[in-house]
């Protein structure tokens, strides 16, 4: 066995663990109200159980950042599979560390189905091993990109604990402004969960429809062809003025409108409606399940837990996350971008959203240390800021392409 | 009124939130637990909110507010989102950007919206007069707010108050009263406590009736620190603008050519460019290429000279040489302020033609070797003796003129066309030939003089990118002050806990900036080993 | 601190940030600074001449200068050529000079074209563009009058015909 299958395997042990760890963190949560318990002993119990599980995933995830850095011969953060599960690595960690701090079992409830979504998320990607192309043959690679994913992880704990303090404070009793957002952003989260499940099943199954388009582009080897689009999940959306050449298992129903220009817009806007259908099918198969609204039916688990805590939580991880995200995503980013390109500063999309990542965050302390927006304010702010990373980790990278962009979906 | 009096008899500046002797808030009711007083400066005066009488003061205190800062923040994270909705114009493929090529280029690619981009200038948004303001107001507002801050903060935490006021220790978020135990004294208690807090590394200040702990002072500082790192970071920025602080120029440079560095005294050699790509073997997995290649590096090997003759342009250089060595992607080469860094390529371009020339009328008899070098050919060639070429025309890139003669498209050689004649010893003309596309015409018919073509010079043409940022330091150490801001604000806490007895009983109070976890923690820590009886009470759960 | 002392600081805080301002809005809008402008002086120079010797700029101190900026690949700047031909010709004893700067082409390229137009003022020789992004010349023919005492009077980008350069040239004769 290579190195890097073992590498590999590693991380699907993580990945399995991970799973195990979310169930038993809920079974923790939600089954503290079961009859015949003691609720605090229950939580206790299996609570200690999911974070040795976590801990034990944590450490595999360890021989997997390992054993593919002495495979690869670099740090596993040069391209998207192995960024996302990089990041994913440093949401674990972050939550191991708030643990030890503060022991609060329900943080993990939350925190390690996140850390499922992003692990998840990765295997979307080409996971080979492809070695470094010039630009990113510097030691910046990894103290740059791993500080910048450090930062984030932390971040991410924030918005965890920010969530968890929505879902667990805003009266569920009748419909606001509030539920509805939270509902949204639960909806949201299924959406990522929905793109997930979508990309992963149909990479298994054995259908491609293939597009070809009028515009032509040079091969690898240097012949001109006209350019051909593979979806690989169901086209529901046609790119305009194309070619079916390779049917798929269904049909299109529409075709993008005209001014979505370039190769892959279509195609993205197909994934996209998957992913929202996909999300809100989900969503709607929940809430006839439980016959509420989601952030009612999980509320009752949270019980008896200390708002001010989870606040405190939210915003310690926060200002913690902040001085790091700024040295990695910012400061050492400058460096390297000044060793490399040779300015400090280029405008580039990745960078201005590193930018407004931090300078968000920047205003969410004003607002919590001058303007007192502690509690339900301040978590709305933590969960926006998470939004805003994931745009800045994914949505810069594979629609808004830049000096940055890596090999993706 | 200038000054307001407390009722313990101290009087304090306008603004005072807390009375400056003995602690008790002022003008304020105090049954309200909610609008008990901000404890940053505990109460003292904030200088802008004393004064709003002139225009200046208004100013000033415009700029002074966090809600002001929080509002240009927001605008500056809003308008950077709108400026990555499309490519800004240095990132857009457009080769020579003339003004119509660039709205044409918005326009065709991503519609009216690339149009509405275009018009409203957000092409060139990050260097716009409105961008670079709301950057200096953030400045403006950096500034204000942190020096209208330290000196309130400074006398706050100069004189850290032993004896408060009962209604400040109950106003306090953690707070907690019993009555003093029978069996011990005041300075028991006292003493207890204070040993209790110093093994958990706070400080002390005592006196026969209170007991003030702090630890973590230092980390107030931190914001003001921090703010002094990004204030020295935008004067960073702003010196670039000054002449001579920034360069950014692009030179192309042929392998063996040696060309000026514009706006610099410099020249700089390229003795040869090289690409190398990954060998299969050298990959860990079998990848799918599709017939593509990774490559794994891009090197010029060059020499960087210095111009002593750089006083006039265009005069002839006078040379020497003050750096040499590869330049690698993310390996510049450095001397002095100056960085080149490789940033480009175009490879196997034509270099320079070669022919053999032959005696058709002498068994095709090879007389000699003519190379016609693209970019700077000779006049007259010596081929043998008593033979040479001579160039009468060279079009580098050739195409026929509306009015049927020869003319060049470009002065780049992209399709070399020269006529030629050749020359015995007395410049007796011999022969007119022409060479074109591949293929040599003569103007005889039956020729004596003919050219073989040989194998052309192929060049590699290396893109450096010259820069200087003298600016670089000082921006750099911005951020690293900045970094020590946050983390001393971040990483610690400011504690402080207050015993007092008053009136038979053990007052207990505590405050922090941050983590109200850690900070009860140690409270609770220092009731159990005093042996006090008394619960701490959460004024937000109330 | 008193009042009057306040109000000094304040405004010199504010003054200075001022300063601050201005200096950076003037450099989002004055993106190069170094930019040859009707009105600076126009920077001096030497280059090879074809067929001839170096000529710098600063041998012309007390001409009228029309500095004309071509290529053989150009058609608007080979259609302009008779015309300054001419110009030359009429006032080359009034103190008028006209030096066409060929950008980046070989000798043996420009030579048989200025035979071919019948042009014998100064033809010097960018070999390597120096001059060329020194003035900064974007699209061309891109003209310069610089009068005796060197300073640009005007620049012209795009074709002239004779009475376009008559009137220009006017300004700058001694």
């Amino acid at each position: 066995m290579q190195l890097y299958q073992i590498s590999d395997l590693l991380l699907d042990i993580a990945f399995f663990l991970y799973v195990l760890s979310s169930v038993v963190f809920i079974v923790a949560m939600t089954g503290k109200n079961w009859a015949g318990r003691d609720p605090k002993q229950h939580e206790m119990r299996f609570g200690r159980i999911a974070y040795w599980m976590a801990v034990v995933g944590f450490i595999a995830q360890t021989g997997y950042v390992i054993t593919r850095w002495v495979a690869g011969g670099h740090s596993p953060t040069s391209n998207m599979f192995e960024f996302m599960a990089f990041f994913d690595y440093c949401i674990i960690l972050a939550y191991l560390i708030i643990y030890r701090i503060y022991k609060m079992t329900v943080i993990g409830a939350f925190v390690l189905p996140l850390g499922v979504i992003m692990l998840a998320y990765s295997y979307v990607f080409p996971k080979e091993i492809t070695p470094l192309i010039p630009s990113l043959q510097s030691y910046w690679l990894h103290i740059h990109v791993t500080t910048a994913a450090l930062g984030e992880g932390i971040l991410a704990v924030g918005f965890a604990a920010g969530l968890m303090y929505l879902i667990l404070t805003i009266p569920q009793k009748v419909a606001t402004k509030s539920t509805r957002w939270l509902e949204v952003v639960l909806a949201v989260v299924l959406m990522l969960v929905g793109f997930i499940l979508m990309e992963s099943t149909f990479a298994r199954m054995d259908q491609r429809t293939v597009f070809e388009l009028t515009e032509q582009t040079t091969t690898p080897t240097g012949q001109v062809a006209p350019t051909k689009v593979e979806y690989t999940m169901p086209a529901i959306v046609a790119p305009a003025n194309a070619k079916l050449i390779q049917e798929g298992p269904m049909s299109p129903w529409f075709t993008a409108p005209e001014w979505m220009e370039g190769k892959d817009a279509a195609r993205k806007l197909n994934t996209m409606i998957w992913s929202v259908l996909s999300g809100l099918v989900l969503y709607g198969g929940l809430r006839l399940i439980f016959r509420k609204r989601l952030a009612a039916a999980i509320q009752p688990s949270l019980e008896g837990i200390d708002p001010e805590l989870v606040d405190e939580i939210s915003y310690r991880a926060i200002s913690i996350g902040y001085p790091v995200f700024t040295l990695g995503a910012l400061i050492f980013a400058m460096i390297w971008a000044h060793e490399a390109w040779g300015r400090f500063w280029g405008w580039d999309p990745k960078e201005v959203w590193a930018l407004i990542v931090w300078l968000f965050y920047s205003a969410y302390l004003h607002l919590r240390l001058s303007r007192g927006w502690i509690g339900a304010k301040s978590a709305w702010m933590s969960v926006i800021g998470f939004v805003i990373i994931l745009i800045t980790l994914v949505v810069v990278n594979l629609v808004i392409a830049g000096l940055h962009s890596y090999a993706g979906v | 009124m200038d000054q307001r009096k407390c009722e313990c008899g101290h009087t304090n500046p306008v603004g005072t939130l807390l009375c400056e002797s003995c602690g008790k808030p002022l003008e304020l009711d105090l049954t309200d637990k909610a609008a008990f007083p901000d404890m940053r400066y505990e109460g003292m005066a904030r200088r802008s909110q004393t004064y709003t009488t002139t225009i200046v003061d208004r100013i000033w205190n415009t700029f002074s507010s966090v809600k002001v800062a929080i509002w240009i923040i927001v605008v500056i994270l809003v308008a950077s989102g709108v400026g990555t909705i499309f490519p800004q114009q240095q990132y857009i493929p457009v080769p020579v950007p003339t003004e119509l090529d660039v709205e044409r280029f918005y326009t065709d690619t991503y519609g009216i919206l690339g149009t509405i981009f275009y018009q409203l200038g957000f092409h060139n948004m990050y260097s716009s007069w409105w961008f670079v303001l709301l950057l200096v107001l953030l400045g403006a507002s950096l500034i204000i707010c942190s020096l209208d801050r330290v000196i309130p903060l400074y006398k706050a935490l100069n004189k850290p108050r032993l004896n408060q006021h009962k209604s400040f220790l109950k106003g306090q978020k953690l707070y907690a009263e019993t009555k003093q135990p029978m069996d011990r004294s005041a300075e028991e208690i006292l003493a207890q406590s204070a040993e209790a807090l110093k093994k958990k590394g706070y400080y002390l200040f005592q006196t026969d009736r209170a007991l003030l702990a702090e630890k973590g002072r230092f980390s107030r500082w931190g914001p003001y620190v921090n703010h002094i790192g990004l204030i020295l970071f935008l004067i960073g920025v702003l010196m670039r603008s000054l002449p001579g602080f920034h360069l950014d120029e692009y030179v192309w440079v042929r392998e063996g050519e040696t060309v000026p560095i514009p706006e610099t005294p410099y020249y700089v050699k390229n003795l040869g460019f090289k690409v190398e790509y990954y060998s299969e073997d050298e990959m860990v997995q079998k990848l799918d290429l599709k017939g593509g290649v990774i490559a794994k590096s891009y090197q010029t090997d060059a020499i960087l000279y210095l111009n002593r003759n750089a006083d006039t342009p265009g005069a002839k250089p006078d040379l020497v040489e003050v750096q040499s060595g590869p330049i690698i992607v993310n390996h510049p080469m450095k001397y002095e302020d100056i960085y080149l860094y490789q940033s480009g390529y175009q490879e196997m371009k034509l270099g320079a033609l070669n022919f053999t020339l032959i005696d058709l009328k002498n068994g095709d008899k090879e007389v000699g070797p003519i190379k016609l070098d693209l970019y700077n050919p000779q006049e007259e060639i010596q081929v043998a003796d008593g033979m040479k070429v001579r160039i009468l025309d060279y079009f580098p890139d050739f195409a026929m003129g509306k009015d049927g003669k020869p003319i060049t498209q470009t002065n780049l050689p992209k399709n070399p066309m020269f006529a030629l004649e050749v020359l015995d010893e007395r410049d007796a003309i011999n022969e007119k030939l022409v060479y074109l596309q591949g293929s040599i015409l003569t103007q005889k018919d039956n020729p004596r003089y003919g050219l073989k073509i040989e194998m052309p010079d192929l060049v590699d043409i290396s893109g450096l990118n010259v820069r200087t940022d003298k600016a670089l330091p000082l921006i750099f150490f911005g951020s690293f002050v900045f970094m020590i801001g946050v983390s001393m604000g971040f990483f610690w806490q400011h504690r402080r806990i207050w015993v007092q007895l008053q009136e038979g009983n053990v007052l207990i109070a505590g405050h922090t900036n941050k983590n109200w976890f850690g900070l009860r923690k140690e409270v609770q820590g220092m009731v159990e080993q005093t042996n006090l009886s008394v619960t701490l009470e959460d004024k937000t759960k109330a | 601190m008193n009042k009057k002392n306040r109000i000094y600081v304040r405004v010199a805080i504010l003054g200075l940030l001022l300063v601050a301002l201005v200096f950076a809005l003037y450099s989002s809008f004055v993106k190069d600074p170094n930019a040859v402008k009707v009105g600076s002086t126009a920077p001096n120079f030497s280059l090879e001449q074809l067929n001839g010797p170096e000529m710098s700029l600063s041998d012309l101190k007390g001409k009228g200068v029309v500095l004309n900026f071509w290529g053989t690949w150009c058609e608007p700047c080979k259609a302009e050529m008779p015309a300054l031909q001419q110009k030359y010709e009429a006032l080359k004893d009034k103190g008028l000079v006209v030096v066409g700067v060929n950008i980046g082409e070989a000798p043996v390229t420009v030579e048989p074209f200025v035979k071919q137009m019948g042009v014998n003022f100064p033809i010097l020789l960018d070999r390597n563009s120096q001059i060329t992004k020194l003035y900064r010349i974007g699209p061309i023919p891109t003209t310069f009058f610089v009068s005796p005492d060197g300073k640009v009077e005007e620049i012209f980008i795009g074709q002239m015909n004779e009475a376009m350069i008559e009137s220009k040239v006017a300004k700058i004769l001694p």
